[in-house]
């Protein structure tokens, strides 16, 4: 099982708000156009992006991933930090690139094969 | 918040206060968790409450919402006095948006809000009256 603490050693990640070091990480989101986040990503993500307004909260919140990662050297403002602790979401940030980041979330994960890739393939195919 | 009652909560959207959007459905989530309803469905009411909240005050400045919970099914109810949708089946194709560049910026305006309330609902109703408003009703299913 891969935690939210794990991943921030892993990732080297800048902690600002750590609400449940022990909240298990099951998947990955990475996205900024927040209707697109609120309809792919999962509970229980990792959600990383480079969208830092204070919406970001209410939507992390709704959708219950389990951290999200600012991407790509994003800081969090004050309002931003105090908004995560208020609500209970862990926050963190990266310098490291979007690519980056999901790429060892996702081999920290067990490279996990949800099919979708091979399906896309047969999808083009068939359309040919 | 002012609980009747017959179950029911209501919520006032201010259409001032972008930052402030989605209190009302937190609110709801905090509310159906107590209740007893299941992550999932929690999940699926609160997001798709808020996409409701958020357009009304994107495009409407402000309206209401009331939540009204049934034993085999929970309501949610978003009315606003707003501009109206002249043309409610482009309105709800992914990606279709009238929303301004500053709320784009902010992430928002990508025209996946009215999909995502179809999806994550059971039943979704828009009765709209160009320059008089807009009320969505959104049906979830208990078990
Ligand atoms: N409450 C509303 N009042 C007036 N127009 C609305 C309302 N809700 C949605 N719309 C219209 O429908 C379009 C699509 O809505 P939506 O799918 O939520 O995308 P977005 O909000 O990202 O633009 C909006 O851009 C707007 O033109
Ligand atoms: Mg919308």
């Amino acid at each position: 099982m891969i935690t939210a603490q794990m991943l921030e050693k892993e990732l080297g990640l800048k902690r600002f708000v750590m609400c449940d070091d022990s909240r298990e990480v099951t998947g990955g989101y990475a996205g900024d156009l927040l209707s697109w986040v609120m309809g792919r990503a999962t509970s229980g993500d990792a959600w990383v992006t480079i969208m830092s307004n204070i919406n970001v909260i209410a939507v992390a919140q709704l959708t219950d991933v389990a951290l999200v990662i600012l991407a790509e050297g994003v800081v969090p403002g004050e309002e931003l930090i105090a908004a995560a602790k208020m609500r209970g979401v862990n926050l963190f940030s990266s310098t490291a690139p979007t690519f980056e980041l999901c790429g060892r979330i996702h081999r920290l994960l067990g490279a996990p094969d949800c099919g979708a890739i091979a399906e896309a393939d047969d999808a083009y195919s068939a359309a040919d | 918040m002012e609980q009747n009652e017959k179950l029911s909560f209501h919520f006032d959207v201010d259409g001032n206060d972008f930052t402030s959007a989605g209190e009302a459905s937190v609110k709801v989530k905090k509310l159906m968790r107590q209740l007893g309803f299941s992550p999932e469905l929690t999940r699926r009411v609160s997001i798709a409450m808020y996409e409701g909240e958020i357009n009304m005050v994107i495009h409407a400045n402000g309206g209401v919402a009331d939540v009204y919970v049934d034993e085999d099914c929970l309501r949610v109810v978003l009315a606003d006095e707003g501009p109206g949708i002249a043309d409610i089946e482009t309105a709800m194709q992914e990606g279709f948006s009238t929303a301004p560049d500053n709320i784009r910026a902010l992430g928002f305006g990508a025209g996946m809000g009215l999909p995502n309330m179809k999806n994550y609902s059971d039943e979704m109703k828009i009765d709209s009256i160009v320059g008089q408003g807009t009320t969505i009703e959104l049906k979830f299913k208990v078990n």
